[in-house]
């Protein structure tokens, strides 16, 4: 085994700052000079007080725990179906859903562009009938349901609601959340399908229809995560997570149909915890704060219901090594910690074999024991923001806020979140962090146990690749051709001919129509297509 | 300027920060880097590849699709004689993979956790190489 660092010394460029670049002063001394009290603090709010800075409620978790809901989903809908019920049977709280790539980009399982990708990191959904076995057994009106699901994100929403519809349970009934946030797809996770102006109307409509239709289900989930994953620094994470909150809430309000307190309520956020644990807790703080106050000032809303920031997160991702794979428990541990001292209201845990496998039963189970022993053992539920009044929290969330304002700012000079992701500022703002933390990582600047402090002699573990079986894909396929066959082709017809002409016209909302074409069993890649046949498709900046 | 190198990303996976990052170090080293953006269909990685005169082509795969897409990239650059265009593959590739790949015509392969100098060292040789046969 290679030793780590010892000294302080050894440790100074890391000590001197937290991994996003905000310095911190080792004096810990108490002072004014952030302007605020004699400890330093400005913000004096309670917990449940706008700006919500301590949590959203009083009580805080002693309230409502936060949602232990594990990220999951692979092959066909009867594998994953298996895999929920599983979960459910030991704890979970929540359902969260993987879908596969085809899906995700909206192509079916019989497509060209789908041949090496079924069932591969997710499940694969072709039309209402794979939606109604994914859920078969499990009471919706019952369960939250959360869907990792962007470029056809409306499809799939329409798919739950009519499966759910269904099996008996009404639309008002369900709860979750689909992720419904094309932005960072375009930036930084890929499964982009129209330009941005539709995708933003076609969000537009689903926040719509949600607060009228589907009212304890969050029409989008705003993510930072993926930026993070790809590279992305907790402030910048913050502050992309919130550009994007802000063009999806000027584009309903915009329209002019609701105001911000009708919808904003339903309008969440996720985020990825890393490893730098009081840099976490305080974006976290500075996060509900920025955005509280960014929904009074900008759109003047008048209930605190609106100004809210509600978020899940995960902990995990690219903070996980291969190498002595074992570590990555006691990364994910703190992580969760850092995350209930953040006070975040549902959270995925990922298995310590993530960087390298698709999670067994066993470290899946293990990952959610992380978030129960947290919740039931340590006490840390007790009270809200228990980190609140610290010098070192508060210093800390005031230095991040500023810092997410500033790169906000930077955002809106060049022209506002759409434009600079359509030119490649934001991904190219992104690469070159990525690219600075690899070069830290292979020099030993950034330490981390196993990869380059720490060491130990021999191989990390193999990594292992999920592959749908030829069997299971070839069913799958002769499923869909069976669905497209069988259905009542005048009314999918139908379907997807008033799905054009509502795509050309942009005064109503496409949601309904949706619905019918999952009712009619019309599939997500015709869809997907009929819908690119007039709107088009992203064209990506690749200048890197 | 040490060599062209086409850094590409076949199939539906969009995870680039590696491909960014090898990039990104391919350009600091002198090379001059084509990025094809991600989701490229394997046909028009073949065409960028031979249209630009490229001495390496780079495939990042994430999706675990990395030995079908190799292939696929190897049959197309064999059909309109470019099969010399050596090809590197990285991402998420278990090591019982590496001999597949290599079969299927891949000249190198990194997967997670390599470094990007021994990248850039590996392309590097294959740029000379292909220069010098020039």
């Amino acid at each position: 085994m290679t030793e780590g660092p010892q000294s302080g010394e050894e440790l100074v460029p890391w000590l001197r700052q937290t991994n996003a670049g905000i310095p911190v002063d080792p004096s810990m001394a108490w002072s004014g000079d952030s302007g605020g009290d004699a400890r330093g603090r400005r913000d004096r709010s309670e917990p449940g007080e706008f700006p919500f800075t301590r949590g959203n409620s009083p009580a805080g978790y002693r309230d409502k725990l936060w949602t232990f809901r594990q990220y999951s989903g692979f092959g066909s809908a009867e594998e994953s179906n298996a895999r929920y019920k599983y979960l459910l049977s030991e704890g979970a709280t929540g359902l969260s859903v993987a879908f596969d790539l085809p899906t995700q980009c909206g192509f079916d399982s019989d497509s060209e562009e789908a041949a090496f990708e079924v069932g591969r990191v997710g499940v694969a959904i072709d039309s209402v009938r794979d939606m109604a076995r994914l859920f078969d057994g499990i009471d919706l009106s019952r369960t939250s349901v959360s869907f990792t699901i962007n470029g056809t994100a409306a499809i799939i929403l329409a798919y739950f609601i009519a499966a759910a519809e269904d099996s008996g349970v009404r639309r008002e009934k369900l709860r979750g959340t689909i992720q419904n946030d094309i932005l960072k797809e375009y930036a930084s996770r890929g499964t982009w399908i129209w330009p941005a102006t539709p995708s933003l109307r076609l969000i537009a409509d689903t926040i719509e229809f949600c607060a009228s239709e589907v009212p304890r289900f969050n029409a989008v989930s705003v993510a930072g995560a993926h930026f993070r994953d790809a590279g992305a620094t907790a402030v910048q994470e913050m502050a992309f997570t919130l550009q994007d909150g802000l063009t999806y809430c000027d584009e309903v309000v915009g329209r002019g149909r609701l105001t911000i307190d009708e919808f904003a309520p339903q309008v969440s956020f996720f985020f990825y915890t890393h490893g730098d644990f009081f840099e976490e807790v305080a974006k976290y703080r500075a996060g509900r704060r920025r955005w509280a106050t960014l929904v009074k000032e900008r759109y003047g809303a008048r209930t605190d219901r609106a100004a809210m920031f509600r978020m899940g997160c995960v902990c995990g991702g690219a903070s996980l090594y291969a190498p002595q794979p074992e570590n990555n428990i006691v990364r994910v541990a703190y992580e969760a910690l850092a995350s209930v001292l953040g006070g975040v209201q549902s959270m995925f845990t990922a298995a310590w074999d993530e960087p390298f496998a698709l999670p067994s039963e066993e470290t899946t189970t293990l990952a959610l024991r992380t978030q129960q022993i947290l919740a039931y053992e340590t006490g840390v539920a007790r009270v809200p923001d228990p980190l609140g009044g610290s010098y070192y929290v508060e210093r800390l969330t005031d230095e991040t806020e500023e810092r997410i304002q500033a790169v906000m700012e930077e955002l809106e000079r060049q022209g506002g979140m759409v434009k600079a992701i359509e030119t490649g500022v934001v991904q190219r703002m992104i690469a070159k962090e990525a690219f600075a933390l690899q070069k830290d990582v292979e020099s030993g600047a950034r330490p981390v146990v196993g990869v380059n402090v720490c060491r130990s002699d021999g191989d990390p573990p193999d990594v292992e690749t999920y592959k749908m079986s030829a069997e299971a894909r070839a069913a799958q396929v002769a499923r869909v051709q069976e669905v497209r066959r069988a259905r009542d082709q005048a009314r999918a017809r139908e379907a997807l001919r008033s799905l054009r002409d509502a795509a050309r016209d942009d005064g109503g909302n496409l949601m309904p129509i949706l619905v019918e074409c999952a009712h009619a069993d019309v599939t997500v890649g015709e869809i997907t297509k009929e819908l690119k046949d007039v709107w088009g498709e992203f064209r990506q900046p690749v200048d890197i | 300027m040490r060599g062209r190198v086409l850094v590409a990303k076949p199939g539906l996976d969009g995870h680039d920060r590696g491909a960014k990052v090898v990039a990104y170090a391919l350009r600091d080293a002198g090379f001059e880097v084509i990025y094809t953006g991600i989701r490229q269909r394997t046909a028009d990685i073949v065409t960028v590849a031979v249209q630009e005169d490229v001495d390496v082509i780079g495939l990042s795969v994430l999706s675990g699709a990395h030995v079908e897409l190799t292939e696929d990239i190897r049959r197309r650059l064999a059909a309109v004689d470019a099969e010399e265009i050596p090809i590197v593959v990285g991402g998420a590739i278990p090591r019982g993979d590496r001999e597949r790949l290599l079969q299927v015509g891949a000249a190198a392969v990194f997967p997670t956790g390599s470094a990007v100098d021994d990248v850039v060292g590996t392309v590097g040789e294959l740029c000379a190489q292909r220069m010098a046969s020039r």
